[in-house]
């Protein structure tokens, strides 16, 4: 009878893609009514071991089981009828569609829609686990935490007993995190065995009964959550002991560097992206700015490096080492190179704004550098040996760097080439937008790293980030947006995380009081789950 | 009145042959698939009924019109079927670029049609010599319910039945499209094939399907064409392509929907004919006017971009091949 404890059993589980092994000889259990948290870098293969549940995959080699029986997975339809069901990361939802339409797209139950059937089992749903869903709005209308909650009563309602969530978290804010883990907990006690993906150690630590950890492909090892620690978790992570602390020294001298005044810009059909922001950036300082995904982030980076038009109240002035002031606003990128501001932008879209996939890493240094020819042709040393220069310094992982197009190295080794461009230029303003998106715990740290070294250097980094964890490990002072306003500035060193969360969603600083409460909202497991 | 009937009459016909090909193709683009081979596939559609009813009079004696007209209309959705089978086996199999597939099965088609049309021609005797009359006078029988020569009866009942069965189809489309699980989950693979895969959905069956499908009906097109407004015969005037590229312009003006393309096939219809009916044009002043419905369509192009609606927009995915397997 011990097959009967597990809800999924895999067996020497096998997966090739090409030549790259992507899983290798996987035994992994999920017991049921459990919350077990599946750990690893980037790259380790979790999220293909989990496609190969969900039926986006097919083994190579090895067996899984189901409720104890063999099973075999061909297609996501297979997975349903298994009563598996995968919250992928990037979530797959049809935007134009209504979010009753999502939930019912393939199962063909009715030859005509019936939307009222639906409407009604998705009020059952939301009522069992206390969730919130409107049939009947568009998922392009939803925020990123409401298209969540689809994705998991879509799988509810398709019947799944064992739930897979993929890195959930990552798109959350604080709150929103606790009340998924709420549904979560929910979920548990109503007898569904569930796999989360994550990142965050805190979280494993928080939500989980059980963690195991792969590492390139491999499996490491599993352990129940309260017998381990973060530092034992990334040491198995990673194959060897790593520091996860970051280093904030502070710096001998913080002048003014860039001040930024009314900043207001509005998108071309008249909605306000940013309202009035105003804000100092400093030399020797990192300037970190928090902020729900899409809070006008984007349009504060560009509007400085002159990719968006300001209104005519705002004011961008630059003030150079030696005090001289210089107002930017109105200035086009290239006016900007041509005065002297060593302005660098690191940008949140890789291959749309900072690098030709199509080009190798050299023609992709040679980008940044080949206004400084004076003759018709173009200089390939300097970039060449630039290139080897950010290849030996940051350990970027490539065949070739003048043959292989970028589009080829994973997506660790393609932010270090851009920020390795990006530091190269010597710049007196950095600015970074979500610059460890998609990398693995040990990247991370060598970038975290390398903008505090910039700082040291006396260069005013701004830092645009989405894991608070870090943002209050790292930045000196952070500027938190709250759609397109300035909700506060704080002190890096003396800030809470619940602080921060409040206000990104509230204008403002919160109160005691509400701090409090949003303490006390952990998590209440409902009385009156049915069996 | 005269003149408005006629170019009322006009227009139908024109806008019959534009709305078999752009409804043919909103069903293939809603699976995401843009095949710009609608001239070329409306053509294999038009030789090809024209090749089967002009054997089967030849060899029969006693040949009668229904079944030439059925043997016509099977060899017409079969052929047209066919090119659009080539097509989604090169684009969604081999995933070849859809925009160079598309446009060399417009030259393949074309070419194919002229040539068999050509050859007919010799076998008929001459240039204008094919006749295929019974089939022809089937596809040509209007409706006699009114006074024979009335208005109402010149506006409404004057036409072939292909006429009719092209706004049955448009009505039929849309309700399929949008009432019923095929027609959800078939949107779902234009928008996001993707999704529509992890939801259980088997991309690959409905686009072909869809591809093969749709095809089939912007055949009729070319069929309509031949056997109803040339009267059962081939000309070599190019105006098939005119009107197959008009139906592809169709489906981009009626934002992807299918009852906006019926009216929208007639506009585009009369739009093409209003020249006859503007006094003291010469030849070249013509020519100003036949560029009319593309610049209608460019008009709505720029309207719905800037409206903005996310339901005025093409399939998301339209023009890209999907591979699952693909990081």
């Amino acid at each position: 009878m011990k097959h009967l404890e597990y809800a999924i059993e895999l067996r020497n589980i096998t997966k090739r893609f090409g030549k790259v092994v992507a899983n290798h000889n996987i035994n992994l259990g999920l017991k049921k009514g459990e919350i077990l948290s599946l750990l690893g870098e980037n790259g380790s293969g979790k999220t293909t071991l989990m496609n190969m549940l969900s039926g986006i995959y097919y083994p190579d080699e090895g067996e899984i089981f189901v409720d104890g029986k063999l099973a075999e997975i061909r297609s996501p339809k297979d997975a349903f009828d298994l009563h598996i069901g995968m919250i992928h990361q990037h979530f797959k939802l049809v935007d134009v569609l209504t979010a009753a339409e999502n939930i019912i797209l393939g199962l063909n139950e009715k030859t005509v829609v019936d939307l009222k059937g639906v409407r009604k089992a998705v009020r059952e749903i939301c009522d069992r686990y206390g969730f919130v869903v409107e049939p009947d709005k568009k998922v392009y209308d939803m925020s990123v935490s409401e298209k969540q909650t689809l994705e998991i009563v879509k799988v509810l309602y398709r019947g799944a007993d064992i739930l897979i969530l993929d890195e959930p978290t990552a798109v959350l804010t604080p709150q929103e995190t606790r009340k998924l883990f709420a549904v979560m907990r929910n979920m548990r006690a109503d007898g569904k065995s569930i796999v989360i993906i994550t990142h965050k150690l805190h979280e494993v630590m928080e939500i989980s009964d059980r963690v195991a950890v792969l590492r390139k492909g491999e499996y490491i090892g599993d352990i129940p959550t309260s017998e381990t620690n973060p530092q034992q978790l990334t040491d198995m992570m990673v194959g060897r002991a790593v520091r996860l602390n970051i280093d904030r020294p502070q710096a001998d001298e913080v002048t003014e560097r860039l001040r930024v005044e009314h900043l207001t810009v509005t998108d071309i059909e008249g909605v306000k992206k940013l309202d009035d922001v105003s804000f100092t950036a400093n030399a020797g300082e990192i300037l970190g700015i928090a902020g729900i995904a899409g809070s006008g982030q984007k349009e504060l980076l560009e509007a400085i490096a002159g990719l968006q038009q300001a209104a005519p109240e705002s004011k961008i002035t630059y003030i150079e080492p030696d005090g001289k002031e210089l107002l930017m606003n109105g200035m086009k990128p290239i006016e900007i190179i041509k005065k002297g501001i060593l302005l660098s932008f690191v940008p949140e879209d890789r291959f749309g704004m900072g690098l030709v996939g199509g080009m190798t890493i050299t023609q992709n240094v040679m980008l940044r550098s080949y206004r400084r020819g004076k003759s018709p042709l173009l200089d390939q040393q300097f970039p060449k040996k630039l290139a080897e220069k950010i290849v030996n310094d940051l350990e970027v992982v490539t065949p070739d760097i003048n043959r292989i197009p970028l589009r080829r190295l994973s997506g660790g080794n393609v932010q270090k080439v851009l920020v390795g461009r990006e530091i190269e230029q010597s710049p007196t303003v950095l600015m970074t937008a979500y610059a460890v998106r998609g990398l693995d715990i040990n990247t991370s740290y060598t970038i975290y790293n390398l903008l505090t070294e910039q700082k040291m250097k006396g260069v005013a980094v701004i830092y645009v980030g989405e894991d608070l964890d870090v943002l209050l490990e790292l930045c000196d002072r952070i500027l938190v947006l709250c759609a397109g306003k300035v909700s506060g500035i704080v002190d890096g060193r003396a800030t809470t995380k619940e602080e921060v969360g409040l206000m990104m969603t509230h204008l403002g600083k919160p109160s005691e009081q509400e701090l409090r409460e949003s303490e006390q909202t952990d998590a209440p497991v409902h009385e009156e789950v049915k069996a | 009145m005269t003149q408005f009937i006629s170019l009322f009459t006009t227009a139908v016909s024109f806008g019959t042959v534009i709305m078999f090909g752009a409804m043919g193709e909103i069903l293939t683009e809603k699976s995401g698939q843009l095949n710009l081979g609608v001239p070329g596939i409306m053509y294999l559609g038009g030789i090809a009924g024209l090749i089967g009813a002009f054997l089967y009079e030849l060899n029969n004696p006693a040949a009668n019109g229904t079944v030439g007209m059925l043997i016509a209309l099977g060899c017409a959705l079969a052929a047209a079927a066919l090119g659009g089978l080539i097509y989604a086996f090169l684009t969604i199999t081999l995933r070849a670029n859809q925009n160079v597939t598309g446009l060399t099965l417009t030259i393949f088609g074309s070419g194919l049609a002229n040539f068999f049309g050509g050859s007919l021609n010799k076998m008929a005797g001459g240039v204008g010599q094919i006749s295929v009359a019974l089939t022809s006078r089937v596809f040509c029988k209007t409706l006699t319910i009114t006074e024979p020569l009335g208005a109402v009866h010149k506006l409404f009942f004057n036409f072939g039945y292909m006429t009719y069965l092209a706004i049955a189809l448009a009505i039929l489309l849309s309700w399929v499209l949008n009432r019923t699980s095929v027609g959800l989950n078939l949107r779902a693979v234009g928008e996001n094939p993707a999704t529509a895969d992890a939801a259980g959905i088997n991309v690959t069956k409905y686009k072909y399907l869809s591809t093969c499908a749709g095809a089939a009906i912007s055949g009729l097109g070319g069929l309509y064409y031949v056997m109803d407004y040339i009267n059962g015969t081939w000309a070599n005037d190019g105006n098939i392509e005119a009107l197959g590229w008009l139906a592809v312009a169709l489906v981009i003006f009626a934002t992807w929907k299918p009852l906006r393309a019926v009216w929208g096939a007639y506009l585009f219809g009369a739009l093409c004919w209003l020249y006859n009916f503007i006094p003291g044009l010469n030849r070249s002043s013509q020519e100003i006017f036949k560029m009319l419905p593309y610049a209608v369509t460019i008009i709505v192009l720029i309207t719905v971009s800037l409206r903005h609606k996310r339901e005025d927009q093409p399939p998301q995915s339209l023009g890209l091949a999907y591979f699952r397997e693909e990081r």
